[in-house]
């Protein structure tokens, strides 16, 4: 019999698939290979197996929550629908000409990504409405007739007219005609997808949506039947890219907002250690293999976005990948993890990623044929891995191998031996992740000296100290499970749904009946999301303005608390965005009008209870397990540094830095300067101390 | 150790592209917040430019590495104190010309003077005619703020923000702007300073040595690495009223290159002219991109390429010259370069393209009560040039670093309606490699209103030519709705109900036609960047072929 308290979380990721279960307080996981070709047999698998360690029937399952890097992935393997794109006449070309701009200024060669639909896919419509929504060209109906023979072998359809998120109807009318000509065609409207203005960043996330949606509606299908014949017919909800849950059958209309669900697993992860902890300002840092990902956590919650890019082309640089305007988690993704290979620059600098060795061949050390020297390398030459017992002993690591990778940097520089070497590496890969960090930070407004660093993921905690000590961060928790962390992200999430719209308004021309109109009409559109998920649920509204001075470009977003926002007054908000304004970028400007662009509700269930971690009832040391040598970087010298098993860390005893701790899925490394204790959640708790 | 000092320096190009992130975020013009036209860098406390933000565009770049020693010079050191701002558009000691805002801050840590951070953006306006072509001279093409304090330890001179905005049309879009370079500023100097803490390092001596030495190192190796050689070229490009000739001579020596503008036309009675500063900055760059692309921008590495032209020249302007679409001709400067470095690199640079931004500006005016009136200035572009190994990028800037507005956000600045902004068939020089295309832009007032149409264009008269054996890519046309042909340059009134018809220039070929892959051939006619007519007169397709390409 299926329980509500029983459910099961899947992330499907590039290699593997985590499964996770959660049986009463007990967690169940396991990780098996991606299955490419049918991805809903991994998870069935992992179902299996996890069901099977917690003596549970898969009928038991009460829910199953889901995150994957399928739509993503196939946008930047480009492996989607054959797709068309309806526009405005005069603009066929809006997608491809993206900025008029070069990411890179000095590449005489650059290559600029090609656009996901090409141009003979993309057909025009004389129609036109103006920056006021009003209509200046009416969409004539025998048109649309007329460009329906051209569409019959296209698999999805994309519409996107300009001005559309300020007056959807003619994109309305060509799916109402295109439904009516074109049985079972697949349809994504810009105004519903994305309703936005900025027309290049509304298109392309329409097509987006539209080019992965025949895919991912028929794998949704696929995994539900598949799920009830292996004998859970449970409801199977998705994770979103702006860190909440959505239904099957949304997801499916929006696939586009199931791109990178599986990180945002990751931050709602941090979250919730965030919230367990009290800890109102937190960086979580998640690195792998190939690159590293950090999101701000204010109050329990992550920060969000609505514009971010995916599939960049060219070393992750801004500006080289698509544009996807949706509600996002917001995180900076770097070239920078375990494999990513170093080199010596024409100026004689060491350089690190964003290239990786992956994994075939793997750092050097995995003496699987790999000759640059990787990260992972470095860590090994600087005592932070132990080579006998890397992934629980699973992948045997030869620092001979590592050590002549390192030469071929030595070789360079007359001024190095193999540890600076190694150290420069190091420090090179960690201040890349540092500077990512800080400009995050400053495009928030954040000063990240008053943060908690919560760091997951196989290469995070090696790293994660030394990153602290360069951002000036004073606490890092570990938390249990981090292997895991983005399937166990899913069972923490709410249900959530973020409606938005862009409507201007000044606050010298402010219609204060309109915006509690506009409001309320956000509000039942996400409530009706989050309602179809569950419908008994209680639910809560959060509503934000995004607001600048009249003729700035860039808004900022100014949160409304739910009596703020049953009376939205100009004088409320415009002392709300002073305030706001004036903290991020020091003093507001005098005398100017402030208007609003965009409206947002975003309708979410409670967050999940956590049960605070209470402090540790002891200080003790805990049990060394031996020393080795470790390069220390505040000290700029190799020590002897004590190594401790993680288990041994429990509840309140602790190991001073420099210390080595050591479990199955990755090693902690504490600085100099710095303590670790073990904490009751299982969390280790890396202070400085003062 | 020089780990740290790689580190810290790293740290100083982080820092910058925070400062220019500052910048687009609190910027008022669309110029500057849809488009990046503005730049951002640190300096020592000598002056000299350690690091410069990618986001941001040639002209502004290395124009504003000479800038900060005019300030330096004119403010005096010693009366410098921590809160200053200061500011300038003069043209020969900031960007060249009146539109662009260069605001220098010093940079103070443990009280001391240990450097400073400068910007600069292009603001929507200052005043005078407006943007535009046809100034008889400076004083005709704005406000001239001269090297000043726009900020005294911290207090804003009013008396200076209430003459600029009595001068200007747009007041509140050009202070926003100024308090918005002098924010970014402010956030540079933060994080320099947590930066110098951190390293316990007194001041920027040793880090700027370090960056200074390994730049001019890494340049010298690489101009070593060249052939010793000189070689001449030209280009004759539209001008105002008569045809101007571009001409440089560059020569490769032991440890510099110089490029000279000697036979390059005398100044133009309209403001078209560039200041030397300008013309450096876009020489500099063609001349970087093509042999150190990838050594950062800083005093050093710009050092070793020595930019000359004879006062009194259309690239040498003198005071008072109008100036103020001194980037129309400084944007064809690089395509001259290239003329001359292709004699002696072969298959490095590319064919010329349309070099220019394709910039206007509408004043719009309304014709009856309830309109509004508006300046919108708009950033476009044609094609770019093909390479020797690759077809030419569509529609995108070069050199120019600037992005375009979105149509919907230039709708929302004024009155304006963009009718049309889609690729140009058919504009791409044919060739092995084919030129980038053009656009189609066509541009008109919502109802009520009426508008002024500001030209900025080039290639009208002189397009693209290709490179080896390719073909030319097509010519710049300005037309009106009625028919009537335009000038590329130069204000002329448009009634309501009239619109302007833009076709943006393509790059020119590279390499003989006949040699291009078939399947690229094939690939262009089915997108639509060639007509079947062009296929089978430039590439020999037969009717036959395209038929089933277009089936």
């Amino acid at each position: 019999m299926a329980s509500k308290t029983i459910r099961a979380g899947a992330d499907i990721g590039g290699t593997f698939t985590d499964v996770v279960l959660e049986v009463g307080g007990a967690t169940y996981s396991t990780k098996v290979l991606t299955t490419y070709s049918a991805p809903e047999d991994a998870i069935i698998d992992g179902l299996q197996q996890v069901c099977a360690k917690a003596g549970i029937a898969m009928s038991e399952i009460g829910q199953l929550i889901h995150g994957t890097t399928l739509a993503t992935n196939a946008l930047i393997e480009r492996r989607g629908a054959k797709t068309a794109f309806i526009t405005t006449e005069g603009f066929r070309d809006v997608i491809e000409m993206r900025t008029e701009s070069r990411f890179e200024q000095y590449d005489l060669n650059l290559v600029l990504p090609l656009p996901l639909i090409p141009r003979d896919r993309r057909f025009t419509l004389k129609e036109r409405v103006d920056a006021g929504g009003n209509i200046l060209i009416a969409l004539n109906e025998a048109e649309i007739e007329a460009l329906v023979e051209k569409l019959r072998e296209f698999d999805s359809i994309a519409v996107g007219f300009l001005h559309s998120y300020l007056n959807p109807a003619h994109e309305r009318l060509v799916r109402e005609r295109l439904e009516a000509a074109l049985p079972g065609v697949s349809i994504s409207l810009s105004a519903d997808v994305s309703p936005q203005m900025r027309e290049y960043e509304r298109f392309n996330t329409t097509c987006a949506n539209a080019y992965v949606k025949p895919m991912m509606e028929a794998y949704l299908g696929r995994l539900r039947d598949r799920l009830a014949a292996a004998g859970a017919p449970c409801p199977i909800f998705l994770m979103h890219s702006g860190g909440g849950i959505m239904s099957l059958e949304n997801a499916a209309q929006f696939p586009v907002r199931l791109v990178e669900s599986g990180p945002a697993g990751g931050a709602i992860y941090a979250a919730d250690v965030a919230r367990r902890h009290g800890l109102s300002r937190v960086l979580s840092f998640d690195m792998g293999g190939t690159t590293a990902k950090i999101c701000l956590i204010r109050d329990g919650a992550p920060k969000t976005a609505r514009v971010f890019e995916v599939a960049r082309s060219y070393r992750f640089k801004k500006g080289s990948g698509m544009p996807i305007s949706i509600p996002v988690i917001d995180m900076v993704e770097i070239g920078a993890g375990g494999g990513s290979l170093a080199h010596i620059d024409s100026l004689g600098q060491i350089r690190v990623g964003p290239e990786s060795a992956g994994s075939e061949p793997g750092p050097a050390c995995y003496m699987r044929g790999g000759e640059k020297p990787a990260v992972t390398d470095a860590d090994l030459i600087l005592g932070r891995l132990d080579p006998t017992n890397f992934a629980g002993g699973s992948i045997a690591l030869d620092p001979a191998l590592s050590a002549g990778a390192l030469e071929t940097l030595v070789a360079e520089r007359d001024d190095f031996d193999v540890t600076t070497a190694a150290f420069g590496v190091s420090e090179v890969v960690d201040e890349n992740m540092a500077n990512a960090a800080r400009v995050h930070a400053v495009e928030n407004g954040e000063d990240l000296a008053d943060y908690t660093m919560i760091a997951f993921g196989g290469a995070a905690p090696l790293h994660a100290g030394r990153l602290c000590e360069k951002l000036g961060i004073n606490r890092l928790i570990v938390p249990p499970g981090a292997g895991v962390g983005s399937a166990i992200g899913f069972l923490r999430a709410p249900y959530s749904f973020e409606a938005t719209r862009s409507v201007y308004m000044r606050l010298d021309r402010y219609d204060e009946a309109a915006a509690r109109e506009i409001f309320a009409a956000l509000r039942d559109e996400a409530r009706g999301f989050v309602l179809n998920c569950d419908a008994g649920a209680t639910v809560l509204a959060d509503h934000k303005l995004y607001m600048r001075y009249v003729g700035q470009g860039w808004e900022i977003p100014v949160a409304l608390t739910a009596d703020e926002a049953a009376h939205p007054t100009a004088e409320t908000l415009k002392a709300l965005f002073e305030a706001e304004y004036a903290s991020l970028f020091g003093r507001t400007v005098a005398g100017l009008t402030i208007e609003i662009t965009v409206w947002a509700v975003n309708a979410t269930t409670p967050q999940a209870e956590v049960t605070p971690t209470a402090a540790a009832a002891r200080h003790a040391p805990a049990q060394e397990d031996g020393r080795r040598r470790l390069f220390s970087p505040s000290q700029n010298a190799e020590v002897e540094a004590p190594v401790v098993a993680r288990a041994a860390l429990s509840d309140g005893l602790r190991v001073t830095g420099p210390a080595i701790v050591t479990e199955a899925e990755t090693t902690i490394i504490v600085p100099a300067g710095y303590a670790a204790t073990g904490r009751a959640d299982g969390c280790i708790d890396v202070e400085k101390l003062s | 150790m020089s780990v740290a000092k790689q580190i810290m320096w790293n740290r100083l190009i982080s820092i910058v592209e925070e400062q220019a992130q500052a910048l687009v975020r609190t910027a008022f013009s669309t110029s500057v917040r849809e488009a990046g036209d503005l730049s951002a860098g640190v300096y020592d406390a000598e002056g000299k430019m350690l690091a410069q933000a990618v986001t941001g565009t040639p002209g502004h770049v290395n124009a504003m590495a000479d800038a900060v020693p005019h300030f330096m010079r004119e403010i005096g050191v010693e009366t410098m104190r921590e809160g200053d701002v200061y500011i300038t558009n003069d043209p020969w000691m900031g960007t060249g010309h009146l539109h662009d805002i260069t605001v220098v801050t010093p940079a103070f840590h443990k009280g001391q003077r240990v450097g400073f951070f400068a910007c600069t953006a292009h603001v929507v306006d200052i005043g005078g005619r407006g943007f535009g072509a046809d100034g008889n001279s400076l004083y005709e093409e704005g406000f001239q703020i001269p090297i000043m304090r726009f900020a005294d330890r911290g207090e804003v001179d009013m008396t200076l923000v209430r003459l600029l905005r009595t001068n200007t049309r747009e007041p509140d879009q050009l202070i926003g702007d100024i308090y918005a370079l002098a924010a970014c500023n402010e956030i540079g100097q933060r994080r320099l300073s947590e930066m110098l803490s951190e390293y316990e390092t007194p001041d920027l001596a040793e880090i700027s040595d370090f960056i200074l030495t390994a730049s001019r190192r890494a340049t010298l190796e690489r101009i070593a690495a060249l052939p010793r050689a000189t070689a001449k070229a030209s280009m004759q490009i539209d001008g105002y009223a008569k045809p101007i000739d571009l001409a440089c001579e560059v020569t490769v020596e032991a440890g510099r290159i110089t490029c000279d503008w000697t036979g390059t036309s005398g100044m133009d009675p309209k403001g078209i002219n560039v200041p030397i500063v300008y013309t450096k900055a876009y020489a500099c760059y063609a001349l970087k991109c093509a042999i150190a692309p990838d050594i950062p921008n800083n005093s050093a590495s710009l050092e070793p390429f020595e930019i000359t032209a004879p006062g009194g020249t259309i690239v040498n302007a003198t005071r008072p010259a109008p100036v103020a679409l001194r980037h129309v001709i400084g944007h064809l400067i690089p395509d001259t370069v290239f003329g001359a470095l292709d004699q002696i690199l072969p298959a490095t640079v590319p064919a010329e393209g349309a070099g220019a931004l394709c910039n206007f500006q509408v004043s719009l005016r309304p014709t009856r009560p309830g309109g509004r009136r508006s300046e919108v200035l708009t950033f476009n572009s044609g094609g770019a040039g093909a390479r020797p190994g690759l077809d030419g990028l569509n529609a995108t800037a070069f050199p120019s670093g600037v992005m375009t507005m979105p149509v919907e956000a230039t709708e929302h600045a004024g009155p304006v309606i963009i009718w049309r902004k889609e690729l140009r068939p058919d504009s791409g020089g044919a060739g092995q490699h084919r030129g980038g295309l053009g656009q189609f832009m066509e541009v008109g007032a919502r109802e009520g209103h009426e508008f002024d149409f500001s030209a900025m264009f080039d290639r009208v008269d002189h397009p693209a030519r290709g490179r080896h054996g390719a073909a030319d890519g097509a010519p710049t046309e300005v037309r009106l709705s009625t028919g009537e042909k335009m000038r590329g340059k130069g204000k002329f009134k448009v009634e309501e109900g009239t619109r302007v018809l833009l076709a943006f220039p393509g790059g020119g070929g590279y390499g003989n036609p006949q040699r291009r892959d078939r399947k690229a051939v094939l690939s262009d006619l089915r997108l639509g960047y060639i007509s079947p007519q062009r296929a089978e007169a430039d590439y020999g397709l037969t009717p036959s072929e395209i038929a089933e390409a277009l089936r």
